[in-house]
């Protein structure tokens, strides 16, 4: 860009590595501050596109329809109804976060035992990635084949006289929890195998070598080392499920009651439209998020003295 | 025990690694095969219920799927999904591969300001972009009308993966010293971009773009609440009504996601592993 057709080969060379060309001081500096106008159009793209629209949600959180500043809104979420979507979407985040943090933790650690064969690695994190994508409208739809009404595993326990009712996830917390584990879970172990990586051989034979068993070990060695990569990575996790919003429509259609659906059903029309109180939970699901990014960041800080 | 095997290292070490290679299968086997059922029951169930139920007293055999390819909202609803995955593929291209290119060519210090804004759609979920991008787009018509919109807003969610892609890719070639005998051989910037970086992170590029496509394909949210009639929109429509033939149609969805995340594994093989992840949740 800062070159054209008509310099010589040579300038055009010694500018490209920087050396002092011709021109004085103010055509340096004028090229200086050409060099920002490549970064122009992702920054305006992202302005108009994410930005802008993100910041006016915000602004308009706080308006009237008519455009003057109100608490109205925010403080209708502190109502019961809301209250409690925001409650039941959390403990859906939690669930999720808990059941893939514990079993991604579990399968990651078996992969990298040294015993472990290497194909297995392999295998695990190709299968995760695939996974890790199967979401979505298609996963639900899986699940309703599986553990809904007329599911397969739901109707072959029916005969052993057990009923499912309280995992069926169109309808439970916990069955859903179940079903967004099918990503969480994989995600974790992709998320997590880096961390387990950077533990050193060394630290483990050490800690043999001065009598310490595989569980003493993991109690006073490699957990404390970990926990924080462990506890950032269900953060991601929390935040995943806590914004994930197809899987769950798709299971429970309108009558869901998780905040992600409330405001689906706002913007969609199926009910009457609220703009306002859209604004209003929309800016309570950034607030919980920023929240959480702001733990990561902590956590993730924490991790960086150790595995580097 | 240690003292009856011949064995090169004497000490602790020799003593346990026999107990931990038998102790292991156990519990390894065990959870492989737990993590294994849990995977592979829902899939199965479902490619059951797409040949389930009964047709006419037969059994339904591949009927749901013949129903599925029969029906012209099918085809309609795939084109425009594929439509909008080429479109936002191409747009994301143009505007990420010259930004990621420049600025570690001549901007590196916004290298961690774009490491930061790369992560943000994650930071705001497709469910209150939407809320708030609403709004903002109405009095435009003449896009908000059209499905092209989705392409605009699927750029930003595939944002991150795309940029994380490219910025791997740059950091693994030399850049200046392309950039240095590009220029040397009276090749001007946008030579440089097209003719020398661009084939180096063609790996990177695909890789990039196969997750894209992944993300215009199974975006539901925005696209549903939009109104428009995408791929898994019409997935979900006909799941109101008939389930085989909305497992049928899953079945479908899935092969295609899988596939594009063979052809990404094919890709990448032999350079640096990535694993990604693109779906919408």
């Amino acid at each position: 860009m800062a070159t054209t057709d008509t310099t010589p080969t040579a300038a055009r060379a010694a500018r490209a590595v920087e050396l002092p060309a011709s021109g004085g001081r103010g055509a340096r500096r004028a090229r200086r501050g050409l060099r920002w106008l490549g970064v122009a159009p992702l920054t305006a793209y992202l302005l108009v596109f994410l930005l802008i629209p993100a910041g006016e949600l915000v602004v308009d959180a706080f308006r009237t329809p008519s455009g003057s500043f109100t608490l109205g809104n925010v403080s209708t979420i502190f109502q019961s109804q809301y209250l409690s979507a925001f409650g039941a979407s959390l403990e859906l985040s939690a669930l999720a976060a808990l059941f893939g943090g514990v079993l991604g933790l579990l399968a990651a650690t078996a992969i990298v035992h040294p015993s472990a064969p290497r194909f297995v690695r392999s295998t695990v994190t190709t299968f995760s990635g695939m996974a890790a994508n199967f979401a979505g409208v298609p996963l639900a739809f899986a699940f309703t084949s599986t553990l809904g009404a007329t599911g397969v595993i739901t109707l072959a326990f029916k005969h052993l006289g057990i009923s499912l009712a309280a995992i069926d996830p169109t309808s439970t917390t916990l069955g859903l929890a179940l079903v967004y584990n099918y990503f969480e879970f994989p995600l974790m172990i992709l998320l997590l195998l880096p961390a387990l990586d950077g533990m050193k051989r060394e630290w483990r034979e050490a800690a043999q070598n001065l009598g310490a068993s595989g569980f003493t070990y993991w109690r006073t060695v490699a957990l404390p080392i970990l926990l924080p990569s462990l506890l950032g990575t269900m953060v991601l996790l929390f935040g995943g499920a806590f914004s994930a919003y197809a899987t769950a429509y798709a299971l429970s259609g309108s009558t869901g009651n998780l905040v992600t659906e409330l405001i689906g059903n706002l913007t969609n029309g199926n009910i009457t439209v609220d703009p306002q109180l859209a604004y209003a939970l929309a800016f309570g699901m950034m607030l919980v998020i920023s929240v959480l990014m702001i733990i990561y960041y902590l956590l993730q800080r924490r991790a960086s003295r150790w595995l580097r | 025990m240690a003292a009856l095997t011949t064995s090169r290292t004497p000490g602790v070490t020799d003593r346990r690694r026999p107990a931990t290679r038998r102790r292991l299968p156990v519990w390894h086997a065990f959870w492989i095969l737990a993590a294994a059922a849990y995977f592979i029951v829902p899939i199965v169930s479902l490619v059951q219920f797409s040949f389930g139920g009964r047709v006419d007293g037969h059994s339904a055999g591949f009927h749901w799927y013949a129903t599925v390819f029969d029906d012209p909202n099918f085809g309609s609803s795939f084109w425009l999904s594929v439509q909008i995955a080429i479109e936002t593929v191409v747009l994301s291209i143009v505007l990420l591969v010259p930004t990621a290119f420049w600025i570690h060519l001549r901007l590196p210090r916004l290298r961690p300001v774009m490491d930061f804004v790369s992560v943000l759609p994650f930071v705001v979920p497709p469910i209150v972009l939407i809320v708030g991008l609403i709004p903002f787009l109405q009095p435009f018509t003449f896009i908000y009308s059209r499905p092209e919109v989705l392409d605009f807003i699927y750029v930003v969610f595939a944002m991150p993966f795309l940029y994380r892609s490219l910025d791997a890719g740059l950091r693994a070639i030399n850049l200046q010293t392309l950039a240095e005998a590009s220029a040397n051989c009276g090749g001007s910037t946008w030579s440089t971009l097209i003719r020398v970086v661009v084939p180096n992170l063609r790996s990177a590029i695909i890789g990039g773009s196969f997750l894209t496509v992944a993300i215009a394909m199974g975006e539901f949210t925005i696209s549903s609440l939009l109104s428009f009639n995408t791929f898994p929109v019409y997935i979900f429509n006909i799941g109101q009504s008939t389930s085989n033939e909305a497992a049928a149609l899953a079945v479908i969805s899935l092969l295609l996601t899988w596939g594009l995340m063979i052809a990404l594994y094919l890709v990448g093989r032999g350079g640096r592993t990535t694993a990604q992840i693109a779906a919408t949740r």
